[in-house]
């Protein structure tokens, strides 16, 4: 696989194809667990929005799945390696199948980028493995030559159902 | 195989004083008569004022297994139905939730309702003449729950007609309700946020017991409390402390500050912890509100109202509400070991959006089926409901700070790592799974 966008863009203005590359790294990431380089993805003040609502359009005054900022972001991933993390152990596996990303907006004057990815997302850990549909939009800009994500949106096509745990990422 | 329908005796000796049968978790038959007994015989919560505002509007829930729906009349009385056709028992609304104007119309053959419940009409009515149908059950309509008290803006109702009435059944432990209500300047909750839904394989009595368990949070929730406490360590100097670490945070509180709080012991199964603190004492203060709560009662009782930090407060038997965050949790029950834990958010009228905002915060981090908090309960759960399956030993164990003399005590507060409420629980499961058995 290109792992271009792990590496600076080729130009100040990314391509689509390197917006495209970033987004299938991301998930990428998540399905080896390497959540750290993962976490190096988000901007410092980004957020990851999974809305409860269909068609949501407020995460303050309406309840999510999670929109939770970097610190909180960083936490999960903090505590995925806890040795007392009873939850993950043993740990949960995922796998990504996205649509190719499809870029819906390029502003350069205001440096920001959307993708819009179909995907479906499936959780497994012992006996249970639980699929999830899902489209993810990646809100992205362009910091010291390279793509970061800004907020990543993930509305799950079956949002308000009772799910048990969903213990990674999507 | 049927080894408790009809036997007391047999129910009875599932509950001892410092330990409870495994089969109060493990057996479908347990749960079966559970499902006739316990729910029926208790006054259930079945949901607020506030969603079903205008005439006509609905909701549908469970008392137990059973489902029914509440509906706002035309004369501004909520009744209680069970949603279920009186003619061949089709589940009468498509949505949870809606408004149906002035009458229930089932979708199968027509037959419609007031929102009272009464029959309507019914399509070619004649074919009815003369088959005695008024002396028939349909005749009368979907089914009320008779009895259904509005308690202000929470609704409760009671299916059997036996059973203790409302204020017998509550008694004191109303007063965490009218805490949790006095913290809007204008006295009045609503439904606001979007209801959080998360699915638990285990018995719904786990959740319930968890509700006032102190000796678990420091030990479970070390895996998220506990990195929250230690990735804030490394925060430089002087940085803000946020809202989710102010929510997190105090999960891993002692043993020590869990047994401060205290747990205070009502009938009836009912109970509350933090007496005197509790893990949402130290919030920090949300601009203009104290002055609006001061400009409505007075500054004295504002501050009584707001000192007043009970952590959870458990009502027999399937609820448990945090006043000072305005959330309740609703455990219902699917089967012995499936239960549907639906968390609802309020806001208080007329105070600031930040106390809103707060809450559904709180909501996410600790009870969405994607928060880490709750993924370390659900563990234990899934966990305890395995182990029983164990024959090693049939018994699970109640007995910290036991005395002998405690059930006759009421309305007592005692050390808050005490297991008295689970105790207390199940002597009102046993008491209301008996009676008039
Ligand atoms: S089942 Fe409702 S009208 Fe026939
Ligand atoms: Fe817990």
């Amino acid at each position: 696989m290109s792992m271009l966008a792990d590496a600076p863009l080729k130009s100040a203005v990314p391509t689509d194809q390197e917006l495209i590359d970033f987004v299938v790294r991301e998930a990428r990431l998540i399905d080896q667990q390497r959540f750290d380089e993962w976490l190096d993805m988000y901007a410092d003040d980004a957020f990851y929005w999974m809305p409860l609502e269909w068609n949501q359009t407020d995460p303050r005054l309406t309840c999510s799945l999670m929109y939770e900022d970097k610190l909180l972001l960083s936490i999960r991933v903090e505590r995925l390696k806890g040795a007392r993390t009873f939850s993950q152990k043993p740990k949960s596996r995922c796998h990504h199948v996205l649509q190719t990303p499809q870029v819906d907006s390029r502003n350069t004057a205001a440096n920001s980028y959307v993708t819009w990815t179909a995907m479906h997302y499936v959780e497994t850990r012992l006996e249970e493995q639980t699929l999830y549909a899902a489209w993810a939009t990646h809100h992205m800009s362009v910091e010291d030559g390279r793509l970061k994500i800004n907020l990543k949106r993930v509305d799950v096509i079956n949002c308000d159902a009772a799910f048990g745990n969903i213990q990674l990422f999507m | 195989m049927t080894r408790y329908a009809g036997n007391v005796a047999a129910i009875r000796a599932l509950v001892r004083d410092q330990e409870v049968h495994r089969d109060v978790y493990v057996s479908e038959e347990v749960f079966q008569l559970e499902m006739e007994h316990v729910f029926p015989n208790s006054w259930v919560y079945v949901g607020h004022d506030s969603q079903v505002p205008n005439a006509g509007d609905y909701f549908g829930t469970t008392i137990g297994t059973q489902p029914v729906l509440l509906v706002r009349h035309t004369d501004g009385k909520v009744h209680v139905l069970h949603n279920r056709c009186p003619h061949k028992g089709t589940r009468i609304t498509s949505e949870t939730c809606g408004n149906t104007g002035k009458f229930f119309r089932c979708p199968y053959h027509a037959w419609s309702f007031k929102t009272d419940g009464s029959l309507l009409a019914i399509p070619l009515k004649k074919g009815y003449e003369n088959t005695g149908f008024e002396q028939s059950h349909a005749a009368t309509g979907m089914a009320p729950v008779r009895h259904v008290r509005n308690y202000r803006g929470f609704l409760f109702a009671k299916i059997n007609d036996g059973g203790l009435d409302f204020e017998d059944f509550f008694g004191e432990s109303l007063s965490s309700f009218d805490n949790m209500i006095d913290r809007s300047p204008v006295g009045q909750l609503k439904v606001a946020g979007g209801v959080l839904r998360y699915m638990h394989n285990c018995n719904w009595k786990m959740l319930v017991e968890n509700q006032t368990d102190t000796c678990h949070p420091m030990v479970a929730h070390e895996s998220s409390a506990g990195t929250v406490v230690e990735v804030w360590k490394k925060a430089p100097p002087g940085t803000k402390k946020p809202m989710a670490v102010e929510i997190i945070a105090p999960f891993m509180s002692s043993y020590e500050f869990f047994e401060n709080m205290g747990i205070r012991i009502w009938d009836n199964g009912h109970g509350h912890t933090g007496v005197h603190h509790s893990i949402h004492s130290d919030y920090s203060a949300v601009p203009g509100y104290f002055e609006k709560m001061k400009a409505a009662y007075g500054e004295e009782r504002a501050k009584a109202i707001l000192d007043e930090n009970r952590h959870n407060t458990v009502y027999f038997p399937n609820i448990m509400i945090k006043g000072p965050i305005q959330l309740l949790r609703h455990f219902k029950p699917i089967a012995a070991n499936k239960t549907l834990v639906e968390s609802w958010t309020f806001q208080l009228v007329d105070a600031p959006d930040m106390l809103l905002e707060r809450t559904l915060m709180y909501n996410r981090l600790i009870n969405a089926p994607t928060s880490i908090v709750g993924h370390d309960d659900l563990e234990m759960y899934e966990r305890a409901q395995e182990g029983l399956h164990s024959n090693g030993n049939e018994w699970v164990n109640l007995q910290r700070l036991y005395s002998p003399d405690e059930a006759e005590q009421t309305n007592v507060a005692v050390n808050g790592t005490s297991e008295w409420p689970m105790r207390h629980q199940f002597r009102a499961w046993s008491k209301f799974m008996t009676m008039g058995m």
